[in-house]
């Protein structure tokens, strides 16, 4: 941002709530197979810990961070977990998400079951989180950003 | 694996779709064959589906092993199998002809996007057609409506206020579709169209269920462009990229003119339309209403994308109206307009994307001479138009015969008339064309002009662009010559007990 409004106290405080903030996207998304929570609602607080960085430092301090095409790889890569993980069960005979049949080294199935909705959560997440920072992304550069990231933030997958 | 075949449609071309942009990163060509490899393993996929429904009966899978009235539930019986086939059919045959058109048309940067998102309709309307949960089908369907709108958008000037309508009408429609299942939810406590339709008949007079059919209703046809409701349609497939207009054309619609037969026949029972409710009357004077509207506004169009377009909201009337006649014989006609027209219009805008895509000419008053500069595309046209209009051995004819035979069975003497009448009008908007192109170049010039016509040479469209319009134009032949092996094996079983 060109003319970033420089504030002491939101910079600092945004500094110290970052970790907070992530950690505890990590802590709903990994409860989610057991209590509510789960990969939406941590994938959201994960991407909205990044976003606030952003508003505080502006988006280069962000982007020299998490590059547009990590983000896009991870929108994209969080289904494939999903989809990865449901696609697996197929080859144990079991259906589409069907958990209980993967070959885990674990001694009850709801045990299995529970890593596998784990592992999907994971994906949701990262997919969420990087969605939600894409959208913002390509917000900021919509606003008249290009000139200052002289094009590296090519413009976004869906924007035009 | 065969009983697996339900769920690799939808997983091969959900895992595809996300790769797509990621590879595509790194180089933008491979982003279509990518998509077209996943689109064909989608089509062996429905195939395999169609195979063992048709060898050992309606398949029920159950998502994760959950058992239906509380897990997910994919039921493919035959109607949708049939559906599902077509759907992968023409999706494959407009992938590969869209190739050309576009790289002409999108700006390369956004190939990969575009393939991805082409990936994620195609997924989303076969998961439309297999799903046997209603909010389940509420995710395929704002799915859909989300990719679509995107991929809307991605047309020429003026494309970006046509997605803009479809937008808030789509929304609209998405959201009453939502508050319905929420309605029928509150009442049943459960989600399962074959759980919903044993619960229904004990609750038929609450008001709550009259209300959940009422949206339902408004918004299937919002996304069906059901007459009143169809304002968003002739924009967006006028705007749309030509490709995607070929693509959503024979397909969208169809999948949700199939979502009001999976309704009314299979969540409430037709009865309930029938007699408890005028449902049935109302949607076949909307119907009527439509066939006419949309032949008498495709006939003042220049543009023929457009013409095409409205001729949709005219098609979309004759598979409402075989719904709503409500007999045996109307309900087939519906069923099988629902293939005859995918195959017909898929065909005429695969054309259409091959005439832009050539000669870049859209009006129609412009189409001189083109059966000499585009002879094979042009053949196709002149089969899909016979379609259209209703002449015997093509698939149209078909239809639109069992159709009239279901309104004479029901003695609805004025929906035969608006049925013959709307014929005629299919008849002169398609050979306005066809005189325009085969016959201008010996009325225009007069009786001394004629030695002087310039010789036009062939500049035919590519034949990857060419042979699946051909395939097209073989399929509306083979729908209208095999229609009986369609009825006997597929649509025969949709017609409930106790109905003439």
């Amino acid at each position: 941002m060109t003319n970033r409004y420089e504030n002491l106290i939101i910079e600092f405080f945004c500094r110290v709530i970052a970790p907070v903030v992530l950690l505890f996207g990590v802590y709903i998304v990994f409860h989610g197979e057991a209590s509510p929570g789960g990969g939406f609602q941590g994938g959201v607080i994960l991407g909205s810990g990044y976003i606030m960085l952003a508003i505080a430092y502006g988006i280069d301090f962000t982007l020299k961070r998490i590059r547009e095409r990590i983000i896009l790889f991870l929108s994209g890569f969080g289904v494939f977990i999903y989809g990865g993980i449901g696609a697996a069960c197929l080859l144990w005979h079991g259906n589409f998400l069907d958990y209980g049949k993967l070959p885990l080294p674990l001694a009850h199935t709801n045990a299995i079951r529970g890593l596998g909705i784990m592992g999907i959560e994971i994906g949701v997440g990262l997919t969420v989180m990087g969605v939600m920072v894409s959208i913002y992304y390509d917000l900021i550069v919509a606003g008249g950003n290009q000139k200052e990231n002289k094009g590296e933030v090519c413009d976004g997958i869906l924007s035009r | 694996m065969i009983h697996q075949a339900p769920i690799l449609t939808i997983a091969t071309l959900l895992l595809t779709a996300f790769w797509v942009p990621i590879i595509g990163m790194f180089k933008k060509e491979s982003a279509y064959y990518i998509a077209l490899a996943a689109i064909f393993i989608a089509f062996a996929a429905a195939c395999g589906t169609l195979y063992s429904v048709l060898l050992h009966g309606p398949i029920h899978y159950h998502m994760g092993g959950w058992p239906p009235p509380w897990g997910i539930e994919f039921v493919i019986d035959y109607l949708n199998a049939g559906v599902l086939v077509l759907i992968a059919l023409i999706s494959f045959l407009t992938t590969i002809s869209a190739k050309k058109s576009v790289e002409q048309e999108i700006n390369r940067d956004k190939w990969p996007a575009f393939w991805s998102l082409y990936l994620l309709l195609i997924m989303s309307l076969m998961g439309m057609t297999e799903t046997g949960d209603m909010f389940n089908m509420y995710v395929y369907l704002e799915v859909s409506s989300l990719t679509a709108y995107g991929l809307i958008a991605m047309g020429e000037d003026g494309a970006l206020i046509a997605s803009f309508n479809y937008v808030i009408l789509g929304s609209v429609g998405a959201s009453f579709y939502l508050l319905g299942v929420g309605y029928l939810y509150i009442v049943t406590g459960s989600l399962n169209m074959a759980d919903l339709y044993r619960l229904m008949p004990g609750l038929y007079h609450s008001k709550v269920v009259f209300t959940a059919f009422a949206f339902f209703m408004v918004g299937i046809g919002i996304k069906m462009g059901l007459f009143p409701l169809h304002v968003w349609l002739p924009d967006a497939y006028t705007r749309a990229p030509s490709a995607i207009s070929a693509l959503i054309a024979p397909t969208m619609t169809k999948v949700s003119a199939y979502v009001l037969f999976r309704i009314i026949l299979s969540v409430f029972h037709i009865q309930f339309s029938t007699m408890i409710i005028p449902a049935a009357k109302l949607l076949m004077w909307i119907a009527a209403v439509g066939i006419i509207y949309g032949s008498i506004m495709a006939i003042a169009q220049k543009d023929i994308k457009r013409m095409l377009a409205y001729s949709s909201i005219s098609q979309i009337g004759y598979i409402v109206l075989g719904l709503a006649l409500a007999n045996r014989m109307g309900l087939i006609g519906g069923a099988l307009h629902i293939f005859s027209h995918a195959f017909a219009k898929g065909c005429l805008f695969m054309v259409a994307m091959a005439i832009v895509y050539k000669t870049g000419i859209r009006n129609i008053d412009e189409f001189k001479d083109l059966n000499k500069k585009m002879p094979f595309t042009m053949a196709a046209f002149c089969v899909a138009a016979l379609s259209m209009v209703g002449v015997p051995p093509t698939a149209g004819f078909f239809s639109k015969w069992y159709l009239v035979l279901g309104t004479i069975s029901g003695r609805h003497w004025l929906m035969t008339a608006v049925i013959l009448a709307s014929s005629l009008l299919n008849a002169i908007y398609f050979f306005r064309i066809i005189e325009k192109t085969y016959f201008s170049s010996f009325l225009g010039g007069g009786g001394h002009g004629h030695h002087k016509t310039p010789t036009v040479v062939m500049t035919e469209a590519p034949a990857m662009m060419v042979i699946p319009i051909l395939l097209m134009a073989v399929g509306i032949l083979a729908v209208g010559l095999f229609n009986f092996q369609i009825i006997h094996h597929l649509l025969q079983f949709i017609v409930p007990g106790g109905l003439a």
